[in-house]
Protein backbone atom coordinates (compact mmCIF):
# COMPACT_ATOMS: atom_id res chain seq x y z
CA UNK A 1 0.00 0.00 0.00
CA UNK A 2 0.96 3.84 -0.68
CA UNK A 3 -0.58 6.48 1.17
CA UNK A 4 -2.33 8.84 -0.03
CA UNK A 5 -2.87 12.59 0.74
CA UNK A 6 -5.96 14.12 0.60
CA UNK A 7 -6.47 18.08 0.51
CA UNK A 8 -9.26 20.74 0.65
CA UNK A 9 -11.25 22.57 -1.44
CA UNK A 10 -10.08 26.12 -2.40
CA UNK A 11 -10.54 29.46 -3.43
CA UNK A 12 -8.88 32.27 -5.34
CA UNK A 13 -7.63 34.30 -2.67
CA UNK A 14 -6.58 37.34 -4.49
CA UNK A 15 -5.80 39.36 -7.68
CA UNK A 16 -3.36 41.31 -9.30
CA UNK A 17 -2.03 42.63 -11.81
CA UNK A 18 0.85 44.81 -13.70
CA UNK A 19 0.57 46.71 -16.79
CA UNK A 20 3.55 48.72 -18.28
CA UNK A 21 3.02 52.18 -18.05
CA UNK A 22 3.31 53.44 -21.81
CA UNK A 23 0.01 53.54 -23.34
CA UNK A 24 0.18 52.77 -26.83
CA UNK A 25 -2.73 54.45 -29.36
CA UNK A 26 -3.82 53.26 -32.38
CA UNK A 27 -2.48 56.55 -34.11
CA UNK A 28 1.09 54.90 -32.90
CA UNK A 29 0.38 51.05 -34.90
CA UNK A 30 -0.99 52.92 -38.08
CA UNK A 31 2.37 54.48 -38.96
CA UNK A 32 3.69 50.99 -40.21
CA UNK A 33 0.24 49.76 -41.85
CA UNK A 34 -1.91 50.83 -43.89
CA UNK A 35 -4.89 51.15 -41.38
CA UNK A 36 -6.99 53.43 -39.49
CA UNK A 37 -8.05 53.91 -35.87
CA UNK A 38 -11.57 53.47 -36.71
CA UNK A 39 -11.01 50.49 -38.43
CA UNK A 40 -9.17 48.87 -35.42
CA UNK A 41 -11.47 49.65 -33.13
CA UNK A 42 -14.39 48.43 -35.22
CA UNK A 43 -12.76 45.11 -35.89
CA UNK A 44 -11.13 44.19 -32.24
CA UNK A 45 -12.72 47.16 -29.59
CA UNK A 46 -8.88 48.22 -29.12
CA UNK A 47 -8.49 51.97 -28.21
CA UNK A 48 -5.10 51.83 -26.37
CA UNK A 49 -2.31 49.05 -25.60
CA UNK A 50 0.68 48.97 -22.93
CA UNK A 51 3.71 48.00 -24.46
CA UNK A 52 6.68 47.40 -22.03
CA UNK A 53 10.21 49.42 -22.26
CA UNK A 54 13.22 47.26 -24.13
CA UNK A 55 14.46 46.33 -20.19
CA UNK A 56 11.54 45.60 -19.03
CA UNK A 57 11.08 41.84 -18.98
CA UNK A 58 8.66 39.00 -18.75
CA UNK A 59 9.95 38.69 -15.21
CA UNK A 60 9.47 42.06 -13.98
CA UNK A 61 6.09 42.04 -14.97
CA UNK A 62 5.39 39.00 -13.06
CA UNK A 63 7.01 39.75 -9.88
CA UNK A 64 5.07 43.29 -9.57
CA UNK A 65 1.35 41.09 -10.28
CA UNK A 66 2.62 38.52 -7.88
CA UNK A 67 3.78 40.74 -5.10
CA UNK A 68 0.95 42.68 -5.62
CA UNK A 69 -1.53 39.45 -5.07
CA UNK A 70 0.59 38.14 -2.67
CA UNK A 71 0.08 41.63 -0.74
CA UNK A 72 -3.46 41.89 -1.32
CA UNK A 73 -4.19 37.95 0.50
CA UNK A 74 -1.88 39.12 2.93
CA UNK A 75 0.12 35.97 2.09
CA UNK A 76 4.19 36.04 3.01
CA UNK A 77 5.53 34.31 -0.49
CA UNK A 78 6.74 31.45 2.09
CA UNK A 79 3.75 30.37 2.46
CA UNK A 80 3.44 29.44 -0.95
CA UNK A 81 4.48 25.98 -2.04
CA UNK A 82 3.86 26.25 -5.61
CA UNK A 83 4.04 28.86 -8.90
CA UNK A 84 2.34 27.94 -12.03
CA UNK A 85 3.76 30.60 -14.62
CA UNK A 86 1.92 30.22 -18.13
CA UNK A 87 3.73 32.20 -20.82
CA UNK A 88 4.33 31.95 -24.55
CA UNK A 89 7.17 35.12 -24.74
CA UNK A 90 9.87 34.19 -21.86
CA UNK A 91 12.80 34.05 -24.23
CA UNK A 92 14.60 31.14 -22.81
CA UNK A 93 13.67 27.90 -22.99
CA UNK A 94 15.24 26.55 -19.58
CA UNK A 95 15.70 26.87 -16.90
CA UNK A 96 11.97 27.93 -16.44
CA UNK A 97 10.52 31.76 -15.87
CA UNK A 98 8.91 30.24 -12.73
CA UNK A 99 12.40 29.34 -11.12
CA UNK A 100 13.48 32.89 -11.67
CA UNK A 101 10.47 34.72 -10.42
CA UNK A 102 10.26 32.41 -7.47
CA UNK A 103 14.00 33.35 -6.56
CA UNK A 104 13.10 36.76 -7.01
CA UNK A 105 9.99 36.54 -4.81
CA UNK A 106 12.65 35.01 -2.02
CA UNK A 107 11.36 31.59 -1.44
CA UNK A 108 13.32 29.45 -3.83
CA UNK A 109 12.52 26.20 -2.67
CA UNK A 110 8.32 26.02 -3.74
CA UNK A 111 7.24 23.96 -6.40
CA UNK A 112 7.92 25.71 -9.94
CA UNK A 113 6.94 25.27 -13.15
CA UNK A 114 6.21 27.01 -17.05
CA UNK A 115 3.25 25.72 -18.78
CA UNK A 116 2.42 26.78 -22.76
CA UNK A 117 -1.24 26.77 -22.92
CA UNK A 118 -1.12 29.95 -25.18
CA UNK A 119 -4.15 32.71 -24.04
CA UNK A 120 -5.68 29.56 -22.02
CA UNK A 121 -2.74 29.24 -20.03
CA UNK A 122 -4.05 31.33 -16.91
CA UNK A 123 -7.44 29.51 -17.39
CA UNK A 124 -4.95 26.01 -17.05
CA UNK A 125 -3.02 27.11 -14.08
CA UNK A 126 -6.01 27.78 -12.16
CA UNK A 127 -7.67 24.03 -12.89
CA UNK A 128 -4.31 22.91 -12.06
CA UNK A 129 -3.88 24.78 -8.58
CA UNK A 130 -7.24 23.82 -7.23
CA UNK A 131 -6.51 19.82 -8.53
CA UNK A 132 -3.36 20.39 -6.73
CA UNK A 133 -5.03 21.71 -3.52
CA UNK A 134 -7.68 18.99 -3.75
CA UNK A 135 -5.24 16.27 -3.83
CA UNK A 136 -3.10 17.95 -1.04
CA UNK A 137 0.25 18.12 -3.12
CA UNK A 138 -0.54 21.79 -2.60
CA UNK A 139 -1.65 24.57 0.26
CA UNK A 140 -1.01 28.19 -1.70
CA UNK A 141 -0.60 28.26 -5.09
CA UNK A 142 0.58 31.60 -6.96
CA UNK A 143 -0.55 31.19 -10.83
CA UNK A 144 0.63 33.75 -12.88
CA UNK A 145 0.05 34.68 -16.65
CA UNK A 146 2.12 37.37 -18.05
CA UNK A 147 3.65 38.13 -21.22
CA UNK A 148 5.55 40.50 -23.93
CA UNK A 149 4.25 39.87 -27.10
CA UNK A 150 5.23 43.45 -28.65
CA UNK A 151 8.90 41.35 -28.85
CA UNK A 152 7.08 38.61 -30.97
CA UNK A 153 4.34 40.47 -33.15
CA UNK A 154 5.34 41.85 -36.47
CA UNK A 155 4.37 45.74 -36.64
CA UNK A 156 4.18 45.47 -40.22
CA UNK A 157 1.47 42.77 -40.25
CA UNK A 158 -1.78 44.02 -40.99
CA UNK A 159 -3.47 41.29 -39.45
CA UNK A 160 -2.01 41.47 -35.67
CA UNK A 161 0.70 44.49 -35.42
CA UNK A 162 -2.62 46.34 -33.55
CA UNK A 163 -3.92 43.63 -31.30
CA UNK A 164 -1.02 42.14 -29.11
CA UNK A 165 0.38 43.97 -25.64
CA UNK A 166 2.35 43.14 -22.76
CA UNK A 167 1.83 42.74 -19.02
CA UNK A 168 1.04 40.47 -16.44
CA UNK A 169 -1.56 39.28 -13.73
CA UNK A 170 -1.37 36.50 -10.58
CA UNK A 171 -3.66 34.74 -8.54
CA UNK A 172 -3.15 33.43 -4.63
CA UNK A 173 -5.18 30.08 -4.45
CA UNK A 174 -5.25 28.44 -1.40
CA UNK A 175 -7.64 26.80 1.30
CA UNK A 176 -10.82 27.24 1.79
CA UNK A 177 -14.23 25.41 3.05
CA UNK A 178 -16.61 25.80 0.66
CA UNK A 179 -14.99 24.94 -2.98
CA UNK A 180 -14.80 28.38 -5.09
CA UNK A 181 -13.52 27.02 -7.99
CA UNK A 182 -15.51 25.02 -10.14
CA UNK A 183 -14.25 22.08 -12.36
CA UNK A 184 -11.71 22.66 -15.50
CA UNK A 185 -13.81 21.86 -18.75
CA UNK A 186 -10.91 22.01 -20.48
CA UNK A 187 -9.20 20.37 -24.36
CA UNK A 188 -8.30 20.92 -27.53
CA UNK A 189 -8.92 21.31 -31.18
CA UNK A 190 -5.61 20.59 -32.70
CA UNK A 191 -6.69 19.73 -36.09
CA UNK A 192 -6.80 23.82 -36.46
CA UNK A 193 -3.21 24.12 -34.57
CA UNK A 194 -2.30 26.26 -37.58
CA UNK A 195 -4.91 29.13 -37.12
CA UNK A 196 -2.34 30.72 -34.46
CA UNK A 197 1.27 30.13 -34.69
CA UNK A 198 4.93 31.82 -33.63
CA UNK A 199 7.11 30.83 -36.69
CA UNK A 200 9.48 30.10 -37.80
CA UNK A 201 11.39 27.52 -35.19
CA UNK A 202 14.49 28.19 -33.46
CA UNK A 203 16.61 25.98 -35.62
CA UNK A 204 16.79 28.36 -38.33
CA UNK A 205 18.67 30.57 -36.33
CA UNK A 206 21.07 27.81 -35.84
CA UNK A 207 21.33 27.53 -39.48
CA UNK A 208 21.45 30.89 -40.12
CA UNK A 209 18.73 32.84 -40.91
CA UNK A 210 17.99 35.93 -42.90
CA UNK A 211 18.04 39.16 -41.36
CA UNK A 212 14.47 39.91 -40.48
CA UNK A 213 13.84 36.82 -39.20
CA UNK A 214 11.97 36.33 -35.98
CA UNK A 215 9.49 34.18 -34.48
CA UNK A 216 6.42 36.64 -34.30
CA UNK A 217 2.70 35.16 -33.55
CA UNK A 218 0.42 35.44 -37.10
CA UNK A 219 -3.32 34.31 -37.18
CA UNK A 220 -5.99 32.99 -39.37
CA UNK A 221 -8.54 36.03 -38.62
CA UNK A 222 -11.82 34.44 -39.79
CA UNK A 223 -10.87 30.86 -38.47
CA UNK A 224 -10.07 31.80 -34.72
CA UNK A 225 -12.93 33.99 -34.67
CA UNK A 226 -15.63 31.34 -35.94
CA UNK A 227 -14.11 28.81 -33.14
CA UNK A 228 -13.63 31.35 -30.63
CA UNK A 229 -17.37 32.43 -30.84
CA UNK A 230 -19.24 28.85 -31.61
CA UNK A 231 -16.88 26.98 -29.83
CA UNK A 232 -16.03 28.22 -26.51
CA UNK A 233 -19.90 29.65 -25.86
CA UNK A 234 -20.55 25.90 -25.45
CA UNK A 235 -17.73 25.15 -23.40
CA UNK A 236 -18.00 28.07 -21.35
CA UNK A 237 -22.21 26.97 -20.96
CA UNK A 238 -20.66 23.45 -19.89
CA UNK A 239 -18.51 24.97 -17.33
CA UNK A 240 -21.50 26.73 -15.68
CA UNK A 241 -23.44 23.31 -16.20
CA UNK A 242 -20.21 21.23 -14.38
CA UNK A 243 -20.74 24.02 -11.96
CA UNK A 244 -23.80 23.94 -11.13
CA UNK A 245 -24.04 27.55 -11.48
CA UNK A 246 -27.20 28.82 -13.88
CA UNK A 247 -26.51 32.00 -15.91
CA UNK A 248 -28.94 33.75 -13.88
CA UNK A 249 -26.73 33.49 -10.74
CA UNK A 250 -23.00 34.44 -12.30
CA UNK A 251 -22.15 37.93 -11.76
CA UNK A 252 -19.46 38.31 -14.04
CA UNK A 253 -17.85 37.07 -17.76
CA UNK A 254 -14.46 37.02 -17.78
CA UNK A 255 -13.51 35.61 -20.46
CA UNK A 256 -9.67 35.92 -22.56
CA UNK A 257 -9.35 39.35 -24.10
CA UNK A 258 -8.82 38.29 -27.87
CA UNK A 259 -11.04 40.50 -29.63
CA UNK A 260 -14.16 42.65 -28.29
CA UNK A 261 -16.49 41.57 -31.37
CA UNK A 262 -16.02 38.09 -29.85
CA UNK A 263 -16.62 38.84 -26.44
CA UNK A 264 -20.00 40.24 -27.72
CA UNK A 265 -21.15 37.49 -29.11
CA UNK A 266 -19.97 34.64 -27.15
CA UNK A 267 -21.82 36.78 -24.51
CA UNK A 268 -25.03 36.39 -27.02
CA UNK A 269 -24.52 32.90 -27.98
CA UNK A 270 -24.47 31.74 -24.21
CA UNK A 271 -27.59 34.06 -24.03
CA UNK A 272 -26.40 35.83 -20.70
CA UNK A 273 -28.49 37.47 -19.21
CA UNK A 274 -27.81 41.77 -18.88
CA UNK A 275 -27.03 41.79 -15.16
CA UNK A 276 -23.95 39.80 -15.63
CA UNK A 277 -20.97 42.34 -16.03
CA UNK A 278 -18.86 41.33 -19.00
CA UNK A 279 -14.85 42.06 -18.82
CA UNK A 280 -14.20 44.32 -21.92
CA UNK A 281 -10.61 45.45 -20.83
CA UNK A 282 -8.99 45.07 -23.92
CA UNK A 283 -10.26 48.15 -24.81
CA UNK A 284 -7.39 49.75 -22.90
CA UNK A 285 -5.31 46.92 -22.64
CA UNK A 286 -5.21 44.80 -25.90
CA UNK A 287 -4.88 41.12 -26.22
CA UNK A 288 -2.07 39.67 -23.35
CA UNK A 289 -3.00 36.32 -24.06
CA UNK A 290 -2.22 34.25 -20.76
CA UNK A 291 -2.34 37.50 -19.12
CA UNK A 292 -5.62 38.61 -20.22
CA UNK A 293 -7.96 37.06 -17.71
CA UNK A 294 -6.27 37.92 -14.47
CA UNK A 295 -5.65 41.79 -15.63
CA UNK A 296 -9.41 41.90 -16.64
CA UNK A 297 -10.24 40.82 -13.25
CA UNK A 298 -8.49 42.99 -11.15
CA UNK A 299 -9.13 45.58 -13.38
CA UNK A 300 -13.11 44.97 -13.27
CA UNK A 301 -12.75 44.52 -9.63
CA UNK A 302 -11.35 47.85 -9.36
CA UNK A 303 -14.67 49.30 -11.48
CA UNK A 304 -16.87 47.11 -9.95
CA UNK A 305 -16.00 46.91 -6.08
CA UNK A 306 -19.75 44.96 -5.23
CA UNK A 307 -18.13 41.96 -7.37
CA UNK A 308 -15.92 41.06 -5.00
CA UNK A 309 -16.69 37.47 -3.94
CA UNK A 310 -19.28 37.40 -6.86
CA UNK A 311 -19.31 34.49 -9.08
CA UNK A 312 -17.60 34.58 -12.07
CA UNK A 313 -16.75 32.34 -15.24
CA UNK A 314 -13.95 32.62 -16.73
CA UNK A 315 -12.67 30.65 -20.04
CA UNK A 316 -9.12 31.57 -21.72
CA UNK A 317 -8.72 30.15 -25.80
CA UNK A 318 -5.86 30.17 -28.07
CA UNK A 319 -2.84 28.53 -29.97
CA UNK A 320 -3.39 24.99 -29.96
CA UNK A 321 -6.05 25.47 -30.29
CA UNK A 322 -6.68 24.76 -26.72
CA UNK A 323 -9.07 26.29 -23.90
CA UNK A 324 -10.19 25.70 -20.33
CA UNK A 325 -13.04 27.74 -18.75
CA UNK A 326 -14.06 27.14 -15.31
CA UNK A 327 -16.56 29.44 -12.20
CA UNK A 328 -14.66 30.91 -10.11
CA UNK A 329 -15.76 33.07 -6.73
CA UNK A 330 -13.86 35.66 -6.96
CA UNK A 331 -11.56 36.64 -4.39
CA UNK A 332 -12.78 38.98 -1.26
CA UNK A 333 -12.21 42.82 -1.08
CA UNK A 334 -8.45 42.84 -0.17
CA UNK B 1 -33.49 17.73 -51.09
CA UNK B 2 -31.95 20.81 -52.93
CA UNK B 3 -33.26 23.63 -51.36
CA UNK B 4 -34.26 26.52 -53.97
CA UNK B 5 -33.04 29.63 -54.61
CA UNK B 6 -35.85 31.59 -53.70
CA UNK B 7 -36.17 29.82 -50.17
CA UNK B 8 -32.12 30.41 -49.37
CA UNK B 9 -32.55 34.29 -50.66
CA UNK B 10 -35.73 34.93 -47.93
CA UNK B 11 -33.40 33.15 -44.96
CA UNK B 12 -30.10 35.21 -46.14
CA UNK B 13 -31.96 38.34 -45.86
CA UNK B 14 -33.19 37.71 -42.70
CA UNK B 15 -29.54 36.48 -41.10
CA UNK B 16 -28.05 39.75 -42.84
CA UNK B 17 -30.86 41.72 -41.20
CA UNK B 18 -30.17 40.12 -37.83
CA UNK B 19 -26.56 40.28 -37.57
CA UNK B 20 -25.31 43.59 -39.08
CA UNK B 21 -28.92 45.35 -38.67
CA UNK B 22 -29.62 45.90 -42.34
CA UNK B 23 -33.18 46.00 -43.50
CA UNK B 24 -34.11 43.22 -45.56
CA UNK B 25 -35.47 45.27 -47.90
CA UNK B 26 -32.33 46.51 -49.07
CA UNK B 27 -30.56 42.51 -49.67
CA UNK B 28 -30.41 41.78 -53.06
CA UNK B 29 -28.80 39.02 -55.22
CA UNK B 30 -26.10 41.51 -56.62
CA UNK B 31 -25.00 43.04 -53.41
CA UNK B 32 -21.55 43.25 -52.10
CA UNK B 33 -21.53 41.86 -48.60
CA UNK B 34 -18.72 44.37 -47.68
CA UNK B 35 -18.62 47.45 -50.51
CA UNK B 36 -23.21 47.26 -50.48
CA UNK B 37 -24.05 46.17 -47.32
CA UNK B 38 -20.74 46.77 -45.14
CA UNK B 39 -21.13 43.12 -43.81
CA UNK B 40 -16.75 43.14 -42.31
CA UNK B 41 -14.89 39.95 -42.14
CA UNK B 42 -16.11 39.38 -38.70
CA UNK B 43 -19.39 39.22 -39.21
CA UNK B 44 -19.33 37.57 -42.85
CA UNK B 45 -18.46 34.86 -40.40
CA UNK B 46 -21.50 34.73 -38.70
CA UNK B 47 -23.80 34.97 -41.12
CA UNK B 48 -21.88 32.14 -42.65
CA UNK B 49 -22.34 29.88 -39.53
CA UNK B 50 -26.30 31.28 -38.61
CA UNK B 51 -26.60 30.15 -42.39
CA UNK B 52 -24.85 26.68 -41.44
CA UNK B 53 -27.32 26.38 -38.64
CA UNK B 54 -30.25 27.45 -40.61
CA UNK B 55 -30.02 25.30 -44.18
CA UNK B 56 -28.10 22.28 -42.50
CA UNK B 57 -24.94 22.67 -45.11
CA UNK B 58 -20.89 23.20 -44.23
CA UNK B 59 -19.36 26.19 -45.58
CA UNK B 60 -15.70 25.35 -45.17
CA UNK B 61 -13.31 28.74 -43.49
CA UNK B 62 -11.31 28.97 -47.22
CA UNK B 63 -15.06 29.30 -49.02
CA UNK B 64 -15.97 31.94 -47.52
CA UNK B 65 -13.50 34.97 -48.64
CA UNK B 66 -14.93 33.28 -52.34
CA UNK B 67 -18.55 34.76 -51.19
CA UNK B 68 -18.23 38.13 -52.23
CA UNK B 69 -22.08 38.54 -53.09
CA UNK B 70 -25.77 37.76 -51.78
CA UNK B 71 -25.80 35.75 -54.90
CA UNK B 72 -22.79 33.88 -54.37
CA UNK B 73 -23.54 32.65 -51.08
CA UNK B 74 -27.40 31.89 -51.86
CA UNK B 75 -25.97 30.13 -54.91
CA UNK B 76 -23.42 28.43 -53.15
CA UNK B 77 -25.74 27.08 -50.09
CA UNK B 78 -28.41 25.77 -53.30
CA UNK B 79 -25.44 24.04 -55.02
CA UNK B 80 -23.99 22.21 -51.49
CA UNK B 81 -27.55 21.15 -50.36
CA UNK B 82 -28.51 19.03 -53.62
Amino acid sequence: MINVRTGTNSRILSVGAYQPSRIVANSEIIEKIESTDEWIRQRTGIETRRFAAADESVLDMAEAACRQALDRAKISMDQIDTVILATITYPYQAPSAATALIARLGNPKAAAFDINAACAGFCYGVGMAKDFIRSGSSTHVLVVGVEKLSDFTDPYDRATAFIFADGAGAVVIGPSVDPGIGPTIWGSDADSREAIVMEPSWNVFRDGAPEGIWPNISQQGQTVFRWAVFSMSKAGLRALDAAGVSPDQLDAFIPHQANVRIIESMAREMKLPEKVIIARDIRTSGNTSAASVPIAMSALLAEHPQLHGGLALLIGYGAGLVYAGQVVQLPPKP
Amino acid sequence: MALSQAEVLVGIKEIVEEVAGIPAASIEMDKNFTDDLDVDSLSMVEVVVAAEERFGVKIPDDQVSELATVGDAVNFIVKVSA
